[in-house]
């Protein structure tokens, strides 16, 4: 019983987890890409609609990426090179992709999913009580934490990942330096988006395999909070990720047992902890300053 | 051919030039550099030296001309091109990652994979063995400016530079600090290296250089060799024409004028992890002087002002009084009701706002005090009287700018700053509270408006002068105190100043700094 | 080839005024494109979404689509007008929607809890009420940002949600209406509750449309004559020089969440005592988020404002008139307006920077450079 609870957790958690930690590397970069919900949903439909016509989960999964990395470039393109407002242009893409996933997806409304299954380790996954949690979720959910600690170790032991946390500190510096500010933030942005995309896929081929309107429900904006959190680290995005999807399920648990608190109120329990979470760390001034990447959300025009 | 005949001269440019817009930053520039010469680049705030100091490290492309490098022309494509070639460069403002240590600074400057603990070990030994020590570990916020550009140097020289170019390097250090600099270059000169020294301190240039170049308005106006010159000399070159020294009468009856500015221990608690407690500051400005501040950036100046102007406001009533009212608990709008005016060190993004007009500007800072003037019951605005007294502080104080009521963002430092000053000036304040006057700005805006502070100061006013600019405070000052790390000393009269006092109070040498509440001066 | 960007001196007042224009039409060749990656010609669907909903208005008889223009246009407008004066003072409110219901539900306490209550003053009652709860709702992220530095953009837009959840369970549970058959939804408003329509003869259109006139022109004047207004500009631009000005921050981060709040909150009171006639789940609509692409098209100017409010809700009716003629969904509605976000921000990089392409690497003797 207990193992099922943490299943549900972890699956709960993936998406955040993932989408999180996309973002995490793209405000490492200094930029603040306020359109992973739009990026999400995008990547949702598009898994799913692409994992219908082929038939193939996997060919969905790609699909959500790649369309969550394109997606992505639309807003670097505006911030990145014609120096938009990093905010606006976020909310503009998070606009748009809502707006666009609902119309492409108004004829996948209805059909039966296609599940990314399982896997299966012969003799792991029987085990009990571990069984199941460790060996046998779904790909997604190894694929969350390895990247969890893969982003870890390259922001924190390669140099190329020191180069991405100087362009976030300073980049005026970093460009006197010779270190190309726009294309390392493209890449960064462009991982961003995968990992949006990644998320939505999951949502659509393993959370729910379906495809339901607005289905990441705010989830973009809770991975938001999640990078602010965890003070912009990958490891601390991890525990984040599992806080919430503890609260997520514990409100779907307490609806379906019935008790007497209306299931509209249970259902808003994710957002109020999100806010309560953001208020708690911003009160330490100090401890925001040290860690926020300095150049955050600030234009760089270089000087040629 | 080099001066000694031994071969091709280490650096030579010709014709080099680069426009930005409508403007041309370099035009047609030459320079010779030879091999072991300490060469200086001489001109004054706009006069294209960054900027072509830039082109040859690669951060900036040049529009035509051509560089050649011992005697074979190159083009220097990036920073890690000039790298490779061998050219080292110290920038005056500094490109260092506050979040980061000084190891990890170093490494990302060196192309290389070489793990950073390797790099921590050399950048240590070096720094020491060049008389500028360095803890590679250290966070770089943590560490002062002095120590920060030990950074800039070390890893400049760890990639084994022949050419370093130094960009004012000593514009941030104290006199002491300085000294310590020229020893290192002495050394480097004896190693073989070459320098490219810019600066507008002719006596440093004099002091160190074996050849010069002075720019002025972008174009190279002649080579010398600054021994050979006088400082006199020199500044003519820089600025073209006579310079009208400042002129400072002394007045009479100074000591028995009552004091307009009053602070009373004035303590204040760092307000971010990076910035400089204050610590029991005094001092008092009495109506017809002028006190300058005295003091190395980042020990506090800032703070300072922002306590002084009421941005920041005090728990005590009577830490601050301008006229001998209690005014702590004021905020700036209350203190300028009083008769004080303010002008911050940064211009654009605190003194005025970069993207209004000048008539907004002044009206920014004056919307209550000019309150009749400028503003119709209901809290309309009264453009036409904005407009007219904009008009004529840019007449009063020769502000050169494109169109009638530019941007602030558009015009120059130097005009803006006169622009700002007149601003302040033309409601003839009582008190006068000036952070860096004359920083980044050309000496002819400089001269007026060091002249018109010391024509407000003896008119009756109280004028305070927050300068890291030595010769400026000895120019115009009737007293200098140091500030260092948040403490201020006691103020020494002009006449008894010296630049080694005044620089040892800076690099905090000296007890003047303990904690004192008695009346000074 | 590479793009490179060069600041202008000076704003340029030229683009300042071409920009919107320019992103308009940028958005009709982009739509044309996905018209016709749907499989529809796209002048047909330019021409429902653009053309169509206006061909009666210039028959003086036949006045009901300006009305049905002016009912999707005044909650848009309204709340634009709000989000201009945020976003011109870099307060980033995108809880506008949150508002919204907030308004209609706290104006909706009369009709609902006190419907015997008749009389001449329930209206005006309702609609200050509106206000004051989305006022209130607004001033929710206001104190966090002020008091503990938390993201208003965060704050904010979490709240939409709890309202949402909140007005459901308000029309589901304790205001549902008794003789509803279970549908959700509260008891329709008695007459005295209901916003009254300008001219009834012609059209719906009621006096929600000459609130948010009279709003944009009342922001307007403070914005660009009046002290108040110059603060808004200076607090948004640089907030140090507005320190330096003795401007407080906290007060305007306040003033701008709770005008706006307020602004949307007599929207939302609008929609629901106008039109709807009662409170229910499905008020809302999304007008909250429409709006900030409204304010932005109309360049964060209230005047300008009034215009971009009646282009978007002219979608709105465009989307539902094309989704009758050629069968497009009406949510490629909801793609539009975001392509026309995109658009404008694209098009007002040209007011801050000249654009330059690249061809080739600088050369010694100049770049071959072209100008945009």
């Amino acid at each position: 019983m207990l193992e099922q609870i943490i299943i549900t957790i972890a699956t709960a958690a993936t998406p955040l987890l993932i989408a999180a930690i996309g973002e995490l590397v793209v405000e490492r970069s200094g930029v603040l890409n306020l359109g992973v919900e739009g990026m999400m949903i995008m990547g949702a439909v598009s898994g799913f609609g692409v994992a219908l016509t082929t038939g193939s989960p996997w060919l969905g999964v790609f699909a959500a990426i790649i369309v969550g990395a394109l997606f992505s470039l639309l807003f670097g393109f505006l911030t990145l090179t014609l120096v938009t407002n990093q905010v606006a242009t976020g909310l503009a893409l998070t606009l748009l992709g809502v707006g666009l996933s609902g119309m492409i997806g108004e004829t996948l409304v209805g059909q039966p999913g296609v599940k990314l299954e399982n896997i299966y380790i012969p003799g792991l996954t029987e085990l009990p009580f571990v069984g199941k949690l460790f060996f046998g979720q779904d790909p997604i959910f190894y694929i969350s934490i390895v990247l969890t600690f893969a982003v870890a170790w390259f922001l924190f032991k390669t140099r190329a990942g020191l180069t991405l946390r100087s362009v976030g500190d300073n980049h005026g510096s970093a460009h006197a330096l010779g270190i190309n500010v726009i294309g390392i933030r493209y890449l960064a942005v462009m991982f961003g988006g995968a990992c949006a995309g990644l998320a939505g896929g999951f949502l659509s081929l393993v959370y729910t395999p379906q495809w339901i309107e607005n289905m990441s429900a705010g989830r973009g904006w809770i991975a938001l909070a999640l990078v602010v959190f965890a003070s912009w680290r990958p490891l601390r995005v991890l525990a984040g990720a599992y806080l919430f999807g503890a609260v997520s399920i514990g409100q779907l648990h307490a609806q379906a047992l019935g008790i007497g608190i209306p299931s509209q109120l249970l259902s808003a329990l994710p957002y109020l902890a999100t806010i309560i979470v953001l208020v708690l760390i911003s009160r330490n001034r100090r401890l925001t300053m040290i860690n926020t990447p300095a150049s955050l959300g600030r234009p760089f025009v270089p000087d040629r | 051919m080099s001066a000694d005949g031994n071969g091709p001269n280490l650096l030579e440019v010709r014709g080099l030039t680069k426009i930005f817009g409508s403007l041309k930053a370099c035009d047609n520039v030459d320079l010779t550099v030879g091999k072991g010469e300490i060469h200086a680049l001489l001109g004054e705030n706009g006069a294209g030296k960054s900027t072509l100091v830039k082109m040859l490290f690669g951060s900036l492309e040049p529009y035509s001309g051509e560089i050649c490098w011992n005697g074979a022309p190159v083009r220097i494509g990036s920073p890690s091109a000039a790298k490779k070639l061998g050219i080292g460069m110290v920038f005056q403002h500094f490109s260092l990652f506050e979040a980061l240590s000084a190891a990890e600074n170093i490494a990302l400057s060196l192309d290389d994979q070489t793990p950073i603990s390797t790099i921590a070990a050399k950048a240590q030994a070096l720094s020491y063995s060049y008389g500028l020590p360095l803890d590679p570990y250290s966070v770089v916020g943590d560490l002062s400016v002095g120590e920060r550009q030990r950074i800039e140097i070390i890893r400049c020289l760890l990639q084994k530079p022949e050419l370093i170019i130094l960009d004012e390097p000593t514009s941030v250090l104290t006199p002491q600090e300085a000294d310590k600099l020229f020893e290192t270059l002495e050394r480097l000169r004896s190693e073989g290296k070459s320098i490219l020294y810019i600066s507008h301190r002719l006596e440093e240039v004099k002091r160190m250089c074996d050849g010069a170049t002075v720019m002025r308005h972008g174009k190279v106006v002649g080579h010398t060799d600054p021994r050979k010159e006088t400082a006199a000399s020199l500044a003519r070159m820089m600025v073209g024409s006579e310079v009208h020294a400042v002129v400072r009468d002394a007045v009479e009856g100074m000591d028995k004028a009552e004091p307009l500015l009053e602070i009373r221990n004035l303590n204040r608690k760092p307000a971010t992890p990076f910035s400089t407690p204050l610590k029991h500051i005094s001092l008092n400005v009495r109506a017809g002087e002028v006190i300058g501040i005295a003091g190395v950036a980042g020990n506090g100046q800032g703070e300072f002002f922002e306590a002084v102007s009421g941005e920041v406001t005090q728990q005590d009533a009577g830490t601050i009084r301008i006229r001998g009212k209690d005014c702590g608990r004021l905020g700036i709008t209350g203190r300028r009701l009083l008769g004080a005016a303010f002008v911050p060190e940064e211009r654009l993004g605190h003194g005025a706002a970069p993207r209004m007009k000048l008539s907004e500007n002044l009206f920014l800072s004056r919307y209550a005090t000019d309150r009749k003037a400028f503003l119709a019951p209901g809290g309309i605005i009264k453009e036409g009287a904005i407009d007219s007294a904009t008009q004529r502080i840019i007449e009063e104080m020769d502000v050169r700018k494109s169109g009638r009521d530019p941007e602030a963002a558009a015009l120059s430092g130097g005009n803006l700053q006169k622009f700002i000053v007149g601003r302040e000036l033309d409601r003839r304040p009582t008190v006068m509270v000036v952070n860096q006057p004359t920083w980044g700005v050309d000496a002819g805006a400089a001269a007026k408006i060091r002249q018109s502070l010391i024509e407000l100061a003896r008119s009756g006013s109280a004028v305070l002068v927050i300068s890291q600019d030595l010769d400026e405070l000895f120019e115009i000052s009737d007293a200098i105190a140091v500030m260092h790390n948040g403490s201020l000393s006691n103020p020494l009269l002009r006449a008894e100043a010296t630049f080694e006092k005044i620089g040892l109070l800076m690099g905090g040498a000296e007890p003047g700094h303990a904690d004192h509440t008695v009346e000074v001066v | 080839m590479r793009i490179e960007l060069v600041k202008r001196p000076q704003h340029s007042a030229l683009f300042c005024a071409l920009s919107p224009f320019l992103a308009l039409g940028l958005t009709l060749v982009a739509g044309a494109i996905m018209f016709s990656l749907l499989g529809k010609n796209p002048f047909h669907a330019l021409y429902y979404y653009f053309i169509d909903p206006l061909t009666g208005i210039w028959d003086p008889g036949n006045r009901w689509q300006l009305h049905e223009l002016a009912i999707k246009a005044a909650p848009l407008i309204l709340i634009a007008v709000g989000l201009s004066v945020c976003y011109m003072s870099n307060n980033w409110n995108i809880g506008a929607e949150g508002q919204f219901i907030a308004g209609a539900v706290v104006g909706s306490i009369i009709p609902v809890l006190l419907p015997g209550f008749q009389s001449w003053i329930v209206l005006p009652l309702m609609l200050l009420l509106g206000m004051a709860g989305g006022a209130a709702y607004g001033a929710i992220p206001a104190f966090f940002k002020v008091r503990f530095n938390t993201n208003e953009i965060l704050t904010s837009l979490m709240l939409v949600y709890v309202a949402q959840l909140f007005n459901d369970w308000l029309v589901r549970g304790i205001w549902r209406n008794p003789e509803g058959m279970s549908f959700p939804g509260t008891i329709r408003f008695s007459e005295y509750a209901i916003l009254p329509q300008i001219w009834p003869d012609s059209g719906r259109a009621h006096w929600g449309f000459v609130f948010a006139l009279v709003a944009a022109v009342a922001v307007w004047f403070m914005m660009s004559k009046t002290l108040k207004g110059f603060e808004v500009k200076v607090l948004g631009q640089s907030p140090r020089a507005g320190r330096f000005a003795g401007f407080s921050q906290a007060r305007m981060v306040f003033f701008a969440f709770l005008l706006s709040g307020a602004l949307a909150g007599l929207a939302g009171i609008c929609e629901v005592a106008g039109p709807i006639e009662h409170l229910n789940e499905k008020i809302s609509i999304g007008y909250g988020f429409t709006a900030i692409i409204v304010a932005f098209l109309g360049r964060l100017n209230p005047l300008g404002i009034v215009a971009a409010g009646l282009i978007l809700a002219l979608t709105y009716l465009g989307g539902e008139s094309a989704q009758i003629a050629i069968g497009v969904s009406d949510k490629a509605v909801r793609a539009f307006q975001g392509m026309l976000l995109f658009f404008v921000l694209a098009c007002d990089t040209l007011i801050h920077y000249r654009v330059r392409i690249i061809r080739a690497p600088a050369v010694k003797t100049g770049e071959a450079a072209q100008n945009a």
